[in-house]
């Protein structure tokens, strides 16, 4: 117990005096999960469109194969990444072992399933009556998938947000890509693995604080843009207004 | 509506905003050093510094040396060292995928293996220490200055036995620790994963690094073998105290060896020689000597300038002769030359 409100005191001693180390390896960690968030949405909504506009053979199967993957394990996906891209594997020649841009590639594979499968469900659970009130319209085809889109906004953050909460709070991608190197790929999950290994409790629940808090900000930041920061969405943080 | 879409725009613009400084937080760092570079080393060119990737064991990362080691030698070269902490087993894999610059390891059999593989050039060895059987204070085996071989007997048939409280806790990794451990059941007679391994609830296979391993055996009151470095670097979190720290299997030989592949870039294998040279400077080696002194009162790798231990031939590397080699010399196989195409199954079989 005194390990934890010791931890709790020295997190906020962290933050407060910005520890430069730990600023550095909070904000690896927010540029490397935030990117793969990004690059994960930018895939997987059209993606997710795609797939739920259009009706074709194997639409079903493919539909349970993604969500299969919602929970392939982190080390497994650092796995195959490492042998793709060690420099014996078959991309080995970019280079991108023990580098940030390569975490960004293990952690966007990570969660490029959950993204692509949960927009396929906040698509689909868009009253049909709105679809069809679109086309009685006259809107065309690419405006009526827009527009339900839009309509789905809220549950599609939700799923934007339950990804960045994997790729930030992942350690497979991170120890087996990155290699937890000093200053170069070390980030929070890493970090608290080693804290932790060298009985640093204190420390390692400091980086853990720091870490739910960066994702406040985060999903802070993401429910403002979502609800175009209007005057009259006070209920952002807790959810859509019915 | 319009409001609303201002109000909009300014978010995302507060996003990128946050985003800029993400970004110059990570770019800041490598952007004073390259400031500060030219100032205090003119003679050094402004070219990017070389990136060699190291790969240790987790004991010598554990302790802090490394750490401390490194400013050091950037100072000397152009040189980024990355550093990465893995067991020895998962080290030794990653160089024979070519995937690591140097390696740091601390098994010799294994090392041999590798470099007759054709994997490696220029092995040396550089510091030294004692493996230590540590247990809880009340020592309920009995084992205290044992011989290693009968501390291990006693502990294994003290726990087939279920004799209450008898535990060993064993890294299970297959890092260099571990491989030490199973030397000891070698020579004690036993065979490691017919008799010791799944035995019993005596023997408990972490799985886990060095520190987390020592933190389970306080845990569970339970026996474990740890190297020195690494028991004295955690000592004050431990309730595990040493009960052996004496005996000829207890060695543990620390070497250095630049990894070699067809497709190594052959500035990377003179960087590698540059650092494995340094290593055995006699400053670095009285660096390493006098590392920790301050804090644990006595050295936590003794340096070879200090003493070679006596060890099964060819364990103990050279320790002297400078690292020239570019290519393996042509007494290790020419077929068995290290290809980039190198197994990679077991890449992870050790973390």
């Amino acid at each position: 117990m005194s390990t934890i409100t010791s931890g709790i005191s020295q997190a906020i001693h962290l933050i407060v005096t910005l520890n430069p180390d730990v600023m550095q390896i909070a904000a690896l960690s927010l540029y490397v999960s935030l990117i793969a968030t990004i690059l994960a949405a930018c895939m997987s909504i059209p993606l997710g469109a795609f797939i739920h506009f259009h009706d074709f053979a194997g639409k079903r199967v493919l539909i349970v194969l993604i969500q299969t993957l919602y929970s392939v394990p982190t080390v497994v996906v650092g796995l195959v990444i490492y042998l793709l891209i060690s420099r014996s594997g078959p991309l080995g020649f970019f280079g991108l072992l023990w580098t940030p841009e390569g975490m960004i590639l293990g952690q966007t594979v990570l969660i490029v399933p959950i993204t692509t499968g949960l927009v396929i469900s906040a698509l689909g659970s868009i009253d049909k009556n709105i679809s069809d009130t679109l086309v009685s319209l006259g809107a065309t085809g690419f405006q009526k998938v827009v527009q339900i889109i839009k309509e789905a906004r809220y549950a599609i953050l939700s799923t934007v947000v339950l990804a960045f909460g994997r790729a930030i709070s992942e350690v497979g991608v991170a120890m087996m890509i990155g290699g937890n190197i000093l200053g170069q790929t070390r980030v929070l999950t890493t970090t608290i693995a080693l804290q932790t290994g060298l009985g640093d409790f204190g420390f390692s629940i400091a980086l853990g604080i720091i870490l739910l808090v960066i994702s406040l900000i985060v999903v802070v930041i993401m429910n403002l843009i979502t609800a175009g920061l209007s005057f009259d969405s006070q209920w952002v943080l807790g959810g859509p207004r019915s | 509506m319009v409001k609303k879409l201002h109000l909009g725009l300014i978010a995302t613009f507060v996003l990128l905003l946050l985003l800029s400084v993400v970004f110059a937080g990570c770019t800041s760092a490598p952007a004073t050093v390259n400031n500060t570079v030219p100032a205090t080393t003119p003679a050094v060119t402004q070219a990017a510094p070389l990136k060699l990737v190291i790969a240790t064991t987790t004991s010598l990362y554990d302790t802090g040396l490394l750490n401390y080691l490194q400013p050091k030698f950037e100072a000397l070269y152009n040189v980024k060292l990355a550093i990465t902490s893995q067991g020895t087993g998962k080290a030794i894999e990653l160089a024979k995928n070519g995937d690591a610059d140097v390696l740091l390891v601390h098994s010799p059999s294994q090392e041999l293996t590798f470099m007759q593989g054709g994997y490696g050039l220029n092995r040396r060895s550089f510091a030294s220490n004692s493996f230590i059987i540590v247990g809880p204070k009340a020592d309920p085996a009995g084992v205290a200055n044992m011989t290693p071989e009968n501390a291990f007997t006693t502990i294994l048939l003290k726990g087939t036995n279920n004799t209450a409280n008898i535990y060993f806790v064993s890294r299970g990794d297959g890092s260099g620790t571990h491989t030490a451990e199973q030397n000891i059941w070698k020579k004690a007679g036993f065979n490691y994963t017919k008799d010791v391994e799944k035995s019993g609830l005596w023997y408990i296979e972490a799985g886990k690094g060095m520190g987390e391993t020592l933190q389970m055996a306080s845990d569970k009151g339970a026996y474990t073998l740890s190297d020195e470095g690494t028991y004295l670097a955690y000592k004050s979190n431990l309730t595990v105290v040493p009960l052996i720290t004496k005996g000829a299997s207890l060695l543990n030989i620390y070497s250095v060896m630049a990894v070699y592949n067809t497709k190594q870039p052959v500035e990377k294998i003179q960087m590698a020689n540059n650092f494995i040279n340094w290593l055995i400077s006699a400053q670095t080696q009285a660096d390493i000597g006098a590392y920790g002194v301050d804090k644990y009162g006595k050295s936590l790798f003794i340096p070879m300038s200090v003493s070679v231990p006596n060890a099964t031939a060819g364990y103990v590397g050279d320790h002297s002769t400078p690292a020239t080699d570019l290519v393996p010399p042509p007494s290790v196989n020419a077929t068995a030359i290290a290809t980039t195409a190198a197994p990679v199954a077991n890449a992870t079989a050790a973390k």
